[in-house]
């Protein structure tokens, strides 16, 4: 008895962890069918499903008029170079605010997550001033640095709640068997909280490859990521649901097969530490 | 010696040496519209003849609008050249921020551009940026759906009759609606639309003392008018329909009547992507027996921002893009249809072009079309569906708010009237008017 009501509830349980999966994940499954369909199936009313005839056209037509592969390598570089320097100047400071705390430690925290409360668009004049004088505009150095600093305090927001989770004991033997510093950080530190560096590292390449504000605001033709490349394809006269679908489909695709390969790491870093 | 240095100047003559010597390559930012879409792809044609190489950034209108605005404020230097809009054109002329294109050589024929386009690209009698294609807005209808319905339909209809014919098309039940009109808000989506029906019922955005006039009885009557009218013979959900939208119901065969962007014609009569090609009737914008029909003018043209480096270079690529040649290119590749339309008188004489089913009435529309006299009554600004001031995107968006509201039945004609008079006294106090 005790065995059914088991298989029951873990039926049910199962069941409802599908329909939310699904239902997070329909907006991606209709980007991904509308992109197989003509531009006139792709905004019939009432909508199909599966019924319509599957055509690649689409990215046809969006692989000849672009240059994906181009949009595709500086998403690549401003994604991974924003999150790469990010983490570099992250860990040490996760490492000194997790074990060598000072009084106000919690107030730089919250100081630093301050910065995210400002909507971007507020510092996107002088920014956009700063980069003409510095000749960044409409180059992938100036958007990896505008990136890295967007998302530094999540960075190292995550960094420290790993940390804190680490036993400072640990690095105090290190440190009494004559580890210096930075090879405490190197070779104690940093291997224990691969998991959640891991995710920090994805969640931020991630949050780097869909970022739609600067790098459509501080780009034009030379270091336009995939961003500006699904922008490209909104018609103000002409329809376009289906090559935009299609374009979106492109841009997302590598990011997802990288969660795909990467999602025992991503969940196992992001609930680190949650059973205790 | 002599010989030597008068064939090599020939040849620099002759344009391809000279120039690949000081090839450059250009910046242009645009959008993603089909005509701009087969620009890109004849590019090469460019490049040949000049030496010069073409990057092309195309971006979403909004945005384009946006970025291009920042990048000339700021003098950023992003773009080469800017697709702009009629609306821009003669407020960014007028605060020197676009190069003015008073030197085309004569065999561009600048002559030859539609006096509608050139007026409402130029300042002061100086061209600021080149037309690439125009646009008026005319009446699209199904010709089998009128017939079902009695009527005939005039080459230059009334409001009145518009309304008869939609409400006898219609058939809720059928999913088949007499007439598809713009409800989406926004300066340039419901605004455009309504604001020309206003101008065809006698009423206009400000008197001559820059006073808004939405409390007008002839603003009143152009809004209930088109509220009962959709609300009658409209389809559901018009509030937030814009081209795109009706474009597709159009094709569908669910529209008896669309009255938009004579563009739309060449995209309905499109066998490939729609099912009433072959029963599509074009007529001149409605009027109010007022004497002014209810039709906008559009281009989207090319334009220079001051301070590139690269002069010379992109007035080289707007004579190429505007010119008779490019037309001709088209046709040679994509056939006449698919011309980028509205700019050239010299393109309306070609016979191959009169073929065209929808060329006459688009003609016919954009000369109907007067920006600096927009209205029956006098107006202190230039501009049919829209004002050319700085300011008015920002209340011409927030006016259609109010109406898009009222299109979808969360307030009245008054109400709305009311608030759009009240948030456009407000943003023209503070403007300084």
């Amino acid at each position: 008895m005790a065995r059914a009501v088991n298989t029951q509830r873990k039926a049910i349980n199962t069941a409802a962890a599908w329909t939310v999966a699904l239902l997070i994940f329909f907006p991606i499954l209709w980007t991904i069918l509308t992109s197989f369909k003509t531009e006139a199936q792709a905004i019939s009313d009432p909508p199909v499903f599966f019924a319509f005839d599957w055509t690649l056209e689409n990215y046809g037509v969006v692989l000849e008029r672009s240059n994906y592969s181009r949009f595709l390598w500086n998403s690549i570089i401003i994604a991974g170079g924003s999150t790469i320097l990010g983490i570099l100047i992250a860990v040490p400071a996760a490492w000194s605010m997790a074990f060598v705390p000072s009084k106000r430690t919690k107030d730089i925290l919250l100081w630093m997550l301050s910065t995210k409360m400002l909507p971007a668009v507020g510092v996107l004049y002088p920014i956009y001033l700063l980069f003409i004088k510095l000749g960044l505009l409409d180059s992938r150095t100036g958007l990896v640095i505008v990136l890295m600093l967007m998302n530094l305090p999540i960075i190292v927001w995550m960094l420290y709640t790993y940390f804190k989770e680490i036993p400072g004991e640990i690095l105090e033997a290190a440190r009494m068997d004559g580890a210096s510093l930075k090879e405490e950080i190197v070779h104690i530190l940093t291997p224990m909280a691969i998991p959640g560096i891991a995710s920090t590292l994805l969640l931020n390449f991630i949050l780097a490859w869909n970022e739609a504000f600067w790098t459509l605001n501080l780009t034009a033709a030379k270091a336009a990521p995939l961003t500006a490349f699904i922008a490209s394809y909104s018609s103000p006269e002409g329809l376009f649901y289906a090559k935009l679908s299609a374009a979106s489909t492109m841009a997302i695709a590598p990011i997802l097969v990288l969660g795909w390969f990467s999602q025992k790491q991503l969940v196992s870093g992001l609930t680190f530490g949650a059973v205790k | 010696m002599n010989i030597k240095v008068s064939t090599l100047l020939g040849a620099c003559a002759a344009a391809a040496l000279c120039t690949a010597a000081t090839a450059e390559t250009i910046t242009i930012a645009t959008v993603n519209n089909g005509d701009m879409i087969r620009m890109q792809g004849l590019t090469a044609d460019f490049t040949e003849k000049t030496g010069h190489e073409v990057e092309w950034v195309t971006l979403e209108e909004n945005v384009l609008r946006q970025r291009v605005t920042q990048d000339i404020a700021a003098k950023g230097g992003q773009f080469d050249i800017m697709t702009i809009g009629m609306y821009e054109t003669p407020i960014w002329g007028k605060q020197g921020w676009l190069v003015a294109l008073d030197d085309l050589p004569a065999e561009y024929d600048v002559d030859d551009i539609l006096p509608a386009m050139r007026g409402g690209l130029s300042v002061d009698g100086t061209l600021y940026a080149a037309p690439f294609y125009g646009e008026s807005s005319m009446v699209m209808y199904r010709t089998d759906l009128m017939e079902k319905a009695g009527l005939e339909m005039p080459e230059a209809p009334t409001w009145e009759f518009i309304a008869e014919a939609a409400r006898k098309m219609t058939d809720k039940d059928g999913e088949i609606y007499g007439i598809c009109l713009r409800g989406k808000a926004g300066w340039g989506e419901n605004m455009a639309f309504l604001t020309t029906v206003a101008n065809s019922f006698g009423a206009r955005w400000f008197d001559e003392d820059w006073k808004p006039q939405f409390d007008s009885p002839e603003w009143n009557e152009a809004l209930t008018f088109y509220l009962d009218l959709m609300d009658e013979a409209g389809p559901p959900g018009a509030s937030t329909n814009g081209f795109n939208e009706n474009l597709s119901l159009f094709q569908q065969g669910k529209c008896g009547m669309w009255i938009d962007a004579t563009v739309a014609a060449s995209f309905v009569t499109n066998p490939n992507d729609s099912t009433v090609a072959d029963k599509v009737g074009f007529a001149l914008a409605p009027d109010a027996g007022k004497g002014k029909r209810a039709n906008w003018l559009w281009a989207w043209a090319l334009g220079i921002p001051a301070g590139t480096q690269k002069v010379d270079a992109a007035k080289e690529f707007i004579q190429w893009a505007t010119s008779k040649e490019y037309l001709a290119l088209v046709a040679e590749n994509e056939g006449w249809a698919n011309v980028p339309p509205g700019t050239r008188t010299s393109l309306y004489e070609n016979p191959e072009y009169q073929k065209i089913p929808f060329a006459k009435m688009t003609l016919d529309s954009i000369n109907a079309a007067d920006p600096t006299n927009p209205s029956v009554q006098p107006v202190p600004y230039v501009g049919i569906q829209f004002v050319a001031i700085p300011e008015f995107a920002g209340i011409g968006t927030m006016a259609g708010q109010e109406f898009s509201a009222a299109l979808a039945g969360q307030q009245t004609a008054e109400e709305a009237l009311e608030k759009a008079q009240a948030l456009t006294a407000d943003e023209m106090e503070a403007a300084g008017y």
